[in-house]
Formats: structure tokens, sequence, C-alpha cells
């Protein structure tokens, strides 16, 4: 308190001036904390809306079909690809039972299996028509991968449909070959 | 020659500068931001070369994990979820729900209850109801739930696009059997959600 009323006693000759404060006002914990809200936002925002593939299955028919209206598939048009469950996938050209076009063979999922395969068919043949037919074991991620291969190859007549016992048979056999 | 004095200046730097954009920066991504609704399951998704972009509303979504449990997702794009839940009490006299289960199904994410567990599950505590391990919709033709979930959540939202979100390792069966659902109720064009991949053809041309 003494050196306080001193203080005072000193200022009291001359005229009273305020003290000029300057305005500035430091900024830096003010970026910091910016800076920290950003990065927070940055980082929980998802820029890249996810990807997707359009699927169109044909229109599920009311009532029975007989096999005149059904639209019958050329044996020699037909491309199957048989995807198994241990990420193996086979293919022929035809119909089972009789009517082999292509003996059925085994290939993968790399660009020179069976992408190469549909190119050369798909150019060979007009109007091919390929079918999926995926087996019960069958992982979505090889379908997924098959429907993108008739993507790439600019296939535009597939369709998924359902293993016939003919197929599963011949799997069977093709395996056992081994 | 005298000496020439280098000027000291002073070390502080104005950031009132680097202030304004450190907050014009933080406004643009407050604002850009949207929070992603809580996903009960992980699913890693496979890829495609295909690069159409989904919309952020307007989505019915069918989550399939990678041990075939199927879930259903719908945003709430004007209400739509509220609405939803109403038709399903509607459809359902036996269910129905009370203003918090109904502000429940509103901010919870996807659901994997069949209908009767329903109501229980909206009932849990929030953060009970995030450890709960949901059992799945039931898909098969006896009891066929996602059928009504697809045809109310159609109804609640007509300008919904429906997408089917499964893991790589999901067994195809169980996609198959969504998928036919999709056919009863005729939908026949859906989405399947996939990673990017590389298109070689355009690979080529580089």
């Amino acid at each position: 308190m003494a050196e306080l009323a001193e203080k005072e006693t000193k200022k009291k000759g001359k005229k009273k001036r305020r003290k000029k404060m300057s305005t500035r006002v430091d900024m830096t914990p003010m970026v910091d904390l910016g800076f920290l809200l950003i990065t927070f936002f940055m980082l929980t925002t998802t820029f890249s809306k996810p990807q997707t593939m359009e699927i169109n299955l044909p229109v599920k028919p009311k009532g029975e079909v007989s096999e005149e209206e059904q639209n019958k598939l050329k044996a020699s048009k037909a491309f199957n690809i048989l995807i198994d469950g241990e990420n193996r996938l086979f293919w022929y050209r035809g119909l089972l039972p009789d009517e082999i076009y292509d003996e059925p063979a085994e290939t993968n999922f790399s660009a020179d299996g069976i992408r190469k395969a549909l190119l050369e068919k798909n150019n060979e043949i007009s109007e091919m028509v390929v079918l999926i037919k995926p087996t019960n074991e069958a992982v979505y991620k090889n379908v997924v991968d098959i429907l993108d291969e008739m993507n790439i190859s600019n296939i535009k007549r597939y369709a998924l449909i359902d293993i016939t016992p003919d197929d599963l048979q011949e799997l069977q056999i093709l395996k056992q070959g081994e | 020659m005298p000496k020439v004095k280098v000027a000291r200046k002073s070390t502080a730097i104005d950031m009132t500068a680097m202030c304004d954009v450190a907050f014009l920066l933080l406004t643009f991504f407050m604002m850009t931001t949207e929070f992603r609704g809580d996903e009960s399951v992980i699913v890693d998704t496979p890829s495609s070369i295909s690069e159409i972009k989904l919309p952020e509303t307007d989505i019915l979504n069918i989550t399939v994990s990678s041990d075939g449990k199927v879930f259903f997702n719908i945003d709430n794009k004007n209400f739509t979820r509220e609405r939803l839940l109403a038709r399903i009490s509607e459809k359902y006299p036996e269910l129905q729900f009370t203003p918090e289960e109904e502000r429940a199904f509103v901010l919870t994410g996807t659901i994997g209850v069949p209908l009767a567990e329903l109501k229980g599950y909206l009932g849990l505590e929030e953060n009970d109801r995030k450890m709960y391990s949901q059992p799945g919709i039931p898909v098969d033709s006896t009891n066929n739930e996602l059928g009504i979930w697809i045809m109310q959540g159609r109804l609640s939202n007509p300008n919904v696009r429906i997408t089917i979100k499964g893991d790589q390792a999901c067994p195809w069966p169980v996609v198959k059997k969504v998928m036919d659902t999709f056919q009863d109720k005729n939908v026949n064009k859906f989405n399947l959600i996939t990673d990017l991949e590389l298109d070689p053809n355009k690979l080529k041309g580089l």
C-alpha cells in the first residue's frame, strides 16, 4: 500500500494524462482455435459420396408364361458364367446338357481371364447374351465383379439367373477332373 | 563509412488476416458438414468402375452385412421416417409407439430387428441401443418383413431410390433374396453401392 501511495504522489504534479492503450489484441490463440476446429471439421467431412452401380431387373411376369411366349435363347449365343463358392470361375458357351459350343473351362477374375474370353466371344458372336449363374455358395463380391466386367466389356445383354442342376453337375465334373 | 544499422523489427506478426482466413474456412466446413448417422454394421463394399454418384437424400438403403443379416435404412427428408413409423402402426394395430419411441426411431440409423422386436428395441436407452446386436430383418419367403419395410418406405417417400449396400463377403443367396423381394414389390431398378475402381478402358487411353 505504501508504494501505491508513493506513486500517486509522484503523478500529482503532472497533468493528468490517460495512458494510451494499444488496441491490438493478440490473435494467436484465436487462430489456434480456428485451425483446430477446421481440422476437426475437415476430418469428419465426407467429401466422397459413394459410387453406385445401377441394375435393372426384368419385370416379374404375372401368372404362368408358356414356353412359346418366352423368348427362346439360341444355344450358340449363350455365354454362361458359373461362379463357385471358392472364388473360382468357369465358363462355357451353349446350353447344357447337350448343346455345347465351347467346352466348359476354368478361368479367373483377372483381365487375362474372363475379360479376354468375354471380349473375344463378344466380337465373334453377334447378339451374344451372357448368363451369370452364381452358385448358392458364391460371395457377393464375385457377383459384383462379374457385373462390373459386363460394364468394362460394354456388354449390354446379360442376365443374372439361378443356377440349374445341369450346371451344378457340370461343376462337379470339372472339379473332379483335377 | 558509417556502419549500416539493421533496424530491429518486432517479431510479432499481425494475426488478424490469418484469423479471418481460419474462420472463413471454419464456417465453410461447418456449413457443408453433414454428420453421418449411426451405422450399426461395418460394411466393406466391393469395387466397380461405375462412377454414378449417389444423392444424399431420397435414399432407401438395404445393408447386407458379412454374416448375411439384412438392415433397413431410409433418410429423414421431409419427416419420412416419422410417416413411415405411423404407417407401420396403422398397418399393424398391435404395434403402437409412444412419442419417445417415435423420436428414437427418427434418430436411430439402420434398423435390423423383426417387427415384433421393434418396440422393445426403440424403448432401449440410446447407449444400450448402440450396443444391441441386431438380428437382422427376416427375408424368408414365409416371413418377409423386408417387403413390408420397402412397401411402406416407398409409400412414405415416393421419390425414394433403392440401394443395396452389401459386404464383399456376404453370401450371394441373401442378396438374391433381397433382389427377389424387390422384384415382388415391383422395384426393378435399383443401385448397388460400390467403391471406385479404375476403369481399364480409360487406363488404355492414357
